[in-house]
């Protein structure tokens, strides 16, 4: 807020001094700090930012035209392309989505499994976000640690699906295959050792002085607007808006698990920061749940050898690492869907930008697409 | 008594009470229906749900009345549709009314979801919805860029993924998979700010 207020009389100051003029610079997309193909075409007044244009479009590859052509269990490999940060998060999506068209039992073991495997995806999201937007502002020590314990997500999901990135997860039913017994032992290592890893991380940055000027009161956005920008997820939550679909949605095993919504109070970076540093806590709490809930027993349903949901149209939607990220489908009861839309997280969040860049200062815009943590793959889609 | 409450007999014999076996299924989106034929009669023209769920509501609206009704809904604190989710189209080449725009709403402060829809024939303007949410803005270049739907009054109708002299519109049905063989030689002419 104190941010806000001095940039818009920095602005004043400047555009009254004869003899200057504004400054149009391109940062992307193969700058480092646009996380991937992201370019935005910047307005300066001296250092403050007067517009912002972003161009996206370069990792455009039609995945929903794709999804049109294709049958609903062959779509699955292609939501991996989409975050492929927390693949395992889209495919949830994307099998939850088709499989609200019908009322199968989806047996309980692959409910906790789903949520499981969700949750190490956002740690590991979460992770890799930390390490970027750190090293974006400066600090290495903690890109080097949290790419450590992402390491460790990452060979959990090796052991379980036998890919480390795009893993295909799940199946419309449930699971192609039941998870190791090391798995479980393994992923227990992970959890108890993991929150004392992020306090690792607090000790480096919460209260160190740099972090702190570059992230207070840079990128302000208020409840209001980020509802009106429908931003979701961390950014959301870092503006006081106790909105998470888990909760209010419950799906897979998020009903039987016991969980806390972190809310900022500020909406700038610094809030964003501290929502997903809670929001690995907690998903490490999660998944400890889970552990010690897990029944035994099938982890797939019996489904049809050919899926064809009856005609109709169905709108699914889960917490993402990032935000809402949903289906539309719209099915005219043939094994293709008529019309496949993604609800992309970054997308929608990405076209708040120019609100919060503006009247910032150049540098603060890298703070900020940092802050904002955006996945091109599932961006252009 | 015991008789009366079994929903089999209710429905077979006894008309002249079929109002109390009805009472606890109330229709989906019944409330919002409600509200906004109040206030804007006529405007819905035709309302679906999948299986009657309750988030699976779709109200179909007159395209004139979609900015009215959409203001009304985010606005009127029993519905408090604050945030446009989602918007895209759907193209059905066969049919009278060429595209459907669909319009995902999501209610923080009631928990709920909502869909609208407005058909519209091949080369009509719908009205944008940006002055009503700002996150319209991205969705409806998104709709125009790959459907080729027109927003009347867009403030910044521009392409968002393909080149701005791409031609043609990728995600109609009459598109090919492959592409219509379009290729882009020649350095693409974008206005940058400040031109």
């Amino acid at each position: 807020m104190v941010g806000g207020v001095e940039s818009s009389s920095r602005i004043e100051r400047i555009t009254t001094v004869p003899g200057t003029e504004e400054l149009v610079i391109n940062m992307g997309p193969q700058h480092p700090s646009t996380h991937g193909v992201l370019r935005v075409i910047l307005k300066l007044d001296g250092e403050t930012v007067t517009d912002v244009d972003s161009d996206i479009g370069y990792l455009h590859r039609g995945t929903e035209k794709i999804g049109e052509n294709i049958t609903y269990t062959m779509f699955i490999p292609y939501t991996d392309r989409l975050d492929y940060i927390a693949a395992p998060s889209s495919n949830l999506a994307w099998v939850q989505a088709v499989e609200s068209f019908f009322d199968w039992e989806i047996p309980e073991r692959a409910l906790f499994l789903r949520t499981m495997v969700g949750e190490l995806s956002r740690i590991a999201s979460h992770l890799l976000w930390l390490a970027t937007h750190a090293l974006d502002i400066g600090a290495m020590t903690v890109f080097l640690w949290a790419f450590r314990e992402r390491e460790m997500v990452l060979d959990l999901f090796e052991m379980a699906f036998g890919a480390r990135l795009t893993v295909n997860a799940f199946r419309l039913g449930g699971l192609h295959q039941d998870v190791p017994p090391e798995f479980l032992v393994e992923a227990r290592k992970f959890v108890d050792l993991f929150p004392s890893r992020v306090d690792d991380y607090e000790t480096l940055l919460t209260e160190n002085r740099i972090w702190l000027q570059r992230t207070r009161g840079v990128g302000v956005i208020s409840a209001e607007d980020a509802l009106d920008y429908a931003m979701t997820g961390p950014i959301l939550r870092a503006s006081g808006v106790k909105w998470d679909l888990r909760r209010a949605k419950p799906y897979a095993a998020y009903p039987y698990v016991d969980f806390t919504i972190p809310v900022g109070e500020n909406g700038d970076v610094y809030d964003r920061y501290l929502v997903r540093l809670v929001e690995m806590r907690q998903s490490a709490h999660i998944i400890d749940q889970c552990l010690d809930m897990l029944p035994g027993g099938p982890v797939s349903c019996k489904t049809p050898r050919t899926i064809k949901p009856p005609e109709g149209e169905i709108y699914h939607s889960i917490e993402n690492p990032k935000g809402e990220f949903g289906f539309y489908i719209v099915s005219d009861g043939s094994e293709t869907p008529y019309r496949v839309k993604i609800r992309p997280p970054s997308f929608i969040n990405l076209a708040g930008l120019k609100k919060l860049c503006m009247g910032e200062l150049l540098a603060d815009v890298v703070a900020i697409i940092g802050s904002i943590d955006i996945v091109l793959g599932e961006c252009d889609r | 008594m015991a008789d009366e409450v079994v929903n089999e007999e209710a429905s077979g014999g006894s008309s002249p009470e079929t109002e109390a076996p009805e009472a606890p299924k109330t229709p989906p989106g019944k409330a919002l229906r409600e509200l906004v034929d109040a206030e804007y009669p006529g405007a819905i023209l035709e309302q679906t749900a999948y299986e009657d769920r309750e988030d699976e509501v779709t109200f179909v609206l007159a395209d004139d009345a979609l900015v009215k009704v959409a203001t009304y809904l985010r606005d009127h604190p029993a519905s408090s549709f604050k945030i446009l989710t989602d918007l895209t189209a759907a193209h059905y080449p066969d049919d009278e009314n060429t595209f459907q725009v669909v319009y995902q709403l999501v209610s923080v402060d009631h928990s709920r979801l909502l869909r609208l829809k407005v058909m519209v024939k091949e080369s009509q303007e719908v009205p944008t919805v940006s002055g009503v949410w700002s996150s319209a803005n991205w969705m409806e270049r998104e709709v125009y860029d790959l459907f080729g739907v027109k927003f009347k009054d867009h403030p910044d109708p521009r392409r968002i993924f393909m080149p701005e002299d791409w031609g043609s519109h990728p995600f109609r049905k009459d598109y090919p998979l492959e592409g219509l063989g379009e290729r882009v030689y020649e350095k693409p002419k974008r206005k940058e700010i400040g031109e």
